[in-house]
């Protein structure tokens, strides 16, 4: 799950990683009384959507730039009072932009230096890695491939944690002198309490900067969690802004079930991630395009069955159904009565191709032969996609 | 012989008494695996089905029956306690079938295992079989075939998939090992493919990955070097968007690694012959042993 920048601040300021002063708003109002407690003539209004390139962002009023420069509290309410309720449409947004709901504002602050600083969990050594660099703000993929050599990394010991003596070196090699070290120490171990306290796999501070005040500061945090852990941390959970999320992908998470929406019209629904992720590829290979990843889980019920044909079906773009289950501790039977029930209850006007294998397989192809649906049965997986691509509009 | 499991196998399961650590500790029973123990914490004295002790603590389970491998079946907020409780008792396999235990349990988990000589095989796996000796886990028996194919997989349902295939083929496998789809897990593709290529009973290997971290790139290394068998790879997810978790934990591109493409170019120059499609990996393992 993705948070808002103003909720990685809140994350930041509760375990003391500094960063800059400021507030969220709802309301143009509320933006020009935090402006005014800040108490400065150098302010920044940021437009709260989840998506990148909001600097170069443009609203669909007219108004340009989802990032903007004040100088007075009037001017952050009029700013504001341009962005809230607002649609900017990004490089990452899509056409269709996003509406903006809050606005973050904050003291905007000099840069002497820019730096990337990164806690992630290595998979190689099953260990947090801390990987940094001297130049920031700028992409650190980008930077690897030219010049590894400016790439710091620094492995943390699970057990112990970051240890102080990491962080000296840390701060050393990316070059803070004498006086900035206590500061940049601080930083980085409270960002390592962070990271580990909150279950996070990543968490990037592009840039980290050294103000010319002297002041070492995370400028911009990203966050990734871990979703296996969120159980114990409801407050992360509520969090979650399911306006900035896919409505099938929400939908599909009331009923445990792991969907991801793609950009093809070919439905699919199949049980376990690598049959799924399979399946979309033989689709492909054959020339189809996959709507979405929908995996319905290794034991799923005859209702989240239905409620997966259900999500399918909902989506405008799917025009054709592909169902592909290798049945373990899943029964055939169960699914067949699952696509039953659904195809049922939502009068089925597209083609439904169902490849059935595994437990119970007789019973479950019976169930869907007696039925007189209009379906295809496939035996195998290669037949399975070949006739759905077949089947499909092209488009 | 095989690999890791076989007739000497004596199974402890811990969580016996759940739902479904009941239900998949009958099906290792029904396949003819030797389980030996159970363990539920507070239900220590019990029998499960009449036929199994159960044991409040692993260590008194191993004290007691001399149990040598495990399957975890504990919800995914105690299974890192499970899985440490197992290796402290000395138990040589421990298989953990949980899936979602938090990342940060199993990278303390992981630092702590390489103190002790237990294997962990998983978690979030279907589990580990030696075809008509010893089932230890959630994967239908009955599609398996004894013979000498190794198979090692990080999918659950895509492995039932190749096995099958091998099986309708008359050709059977020597042991099959579901590492599991999680981020950080006990055996790797490549201590899997070691175990394969040393064990003379397996003549081919099948290696099914997917996008996310660089296990098979390893492997292919690995193979490339040191082994002469036959080897047929799969790789799931050439479709797959980047920054998006495919359902496992572990399956996900992120800043531009562990896409599908840069897996499949590692196999092949490893020599390895590479599945165009999962209908056709069983086809691609014969036709390298042909």
């Amino acid at each position: 799950m993705n948070i808002h920048e103003y909720q990685a601040k809140e994350l930041l300021d509760r375990f003391g990683v500094a960063n800059p002063r400021g507030g969220v708003a709802r309301t143009p109002a509320e933006a020009e009384r935090i402006a005014r407690d800040l108490g400065i003539n150098a302010l920044v209004v940021k437009a709260q959507i989840h998506a990148g390139g909001r600097g170069k962002g443009a609203f669909t009023n007219g108004f340009k730039g989802g990032v903007q420069l004040c100088k007075t509290a009037s001017q952050a309410r009029d700013t504001a009072a341009k962005m809230l309720g607002q649609t900017l449409v990004t490089h990452q947004t899509g056409p269709a932009g996003r509406v903006v709901r809050r606005v973050l504002v904050c003291e905007a602050v000099e840069a002497e230096k820019e730096f990337y600083f990164a806690i992630l969990v290595d998979r190689a050594t099953g260990a947090p890695v801390i990987v940094a660099s001297r130049e920031g703000g700028m992409d650190i993929e980008e930077v690897a491939a030219r010049d590894p050599g400016k790439i710091i990394r620094e492995p943390v010991d699970p057990a112990f944690g970051l240890q102080p003596f990491q962080t000296r070196k840390l701060a050393r090699k990316l070059g803070f002198g004498p006086s900035q070290m206590r500061p940049a120490c601080k930083l980085f171990a409270a960002l390592y309490r962070c990271f580990s306290s909150l279950d996070c796999s990543m968490v990037e501070i592009n840039p980290l900067v050294l103000t010319r005040g002297g002041k070492v500061l995370a400028l911009d945090a990203k966050f990734s969690f871990d979703d296996n852990a969120l159980f114990r941390h409801p407050d992360i959970v509520e969090m979650r802004d399911a306006a900035e999320e896919d409505p099938r992908e929400v939908e599909a998470a009331k009923h445990r079930l792991s969907y991801i929406g793609l950009d093809g019209n070919i439905g699919c629904m199949v049980n376990g991630a690598g049959l799924a992720m399979a399946t979309m590829d033989i689709i492909k290979h054959h020339g189809g395009e996959p709507a979405n990843f929908l995996d319905v889980g290794g034991g799923a019920s005859e209702e989240q069955v239905t409620e997966a044909f259900k999500i399918l079906l909902s989506d405008p773009k799917v025009k054709a159904i592909l169902v592909n289950i290798f049945g373990g501790i899943m029964k055939c039977d169960i699914i067949a009565q699952g696509v039953l029930n659904a195809v049922k209850s939502v009068n089925l006007s597209i083609p439904l191709v169902v490849r059935l294998e595994g437990t119970n397989v007789e019973q479950g192809r019976k169930i869907l032969a007696d039925s007189a649906l209009p379906l295809v049965s496939a035996s195998d997986l290669d037949d399975a996609a070949r006739q759905i691509v077949a089947l499909a509009p092209k488009d | 012989m095989a690999v890791l499991v076989g007739k000497d196998t004596r199974l402890c399961v811990q969580g016996i008494t759940g739902k479904s650590g009941a239900f998949h500790a009958r099906g290792c029973m029904e396949y003819g695996t030797d389980v030996v123990a159970g363990v539920t914490p507070a239900r220590g004295g019990e029998m499960f089905d009449d036929k199994v002790p159960v044991f409040d603590t692993v260590d008194e389970a191993r004290a007691q029956t001399g149990c040598n491998a495990t399957m975890i079946f504990v919800p995914p907020e105690f299974a890192a306690d499970a899985i440490l409780e197992a290796a402290d008792a000395g138990v040589e396999l421990i298989v953990c079938i949980t899936e979602g235990i938090p990342v940060m349990d199993m990278m303390r988990v992981k630092d702590m295992l390489g103190r002790t000589s237990s294997r962990l095989i998983g978690p979030n796996c279907p589990g580990i079989i030696t075809p008509g000796q010893c089932k230890i886990g959630i994967m239908p028996g009955y599609i398996h075939k004894p013979g000498n194919i190794g198979v090692v997989s990080r999918s659950g349902t895509l492995t039932y998939e190749a096995v099958w295939q091998l099986t309708t083929r008359g050709q059977g496998q020597s042991t099959c090992i579901g590492i599991g789809g999680d981020p950080i897990i006990g055996t790797t593709t490549l201590d899997a493919v070691k175990f394969f290529a040393a064990d003379p009973d397996t003549r081919g290997i099948i290696l099914i990955g997917e996008i996310g971290g660089s296990a098979e790139e390893e492997a292919a290394a690995w193979l490339k070097e040191n082994c002469d068998k036959p080897v047929a790879g799969f790789i799931a997810g050439a479709t797959a968007p980047p920054g998006r978790r495919m359902g496992h934990a572990g399956a996900i591109i992120s800043g531009g690694k562990g896409t599908a493409a840069a897996k499949i170019a590692a196999l092949r120059d490893a020599g390895i012959a590479v599945a165009e499609t999962p209908s056709s990996i069983a086809d691609t393992l014969l036709s390298a042993m042909a």
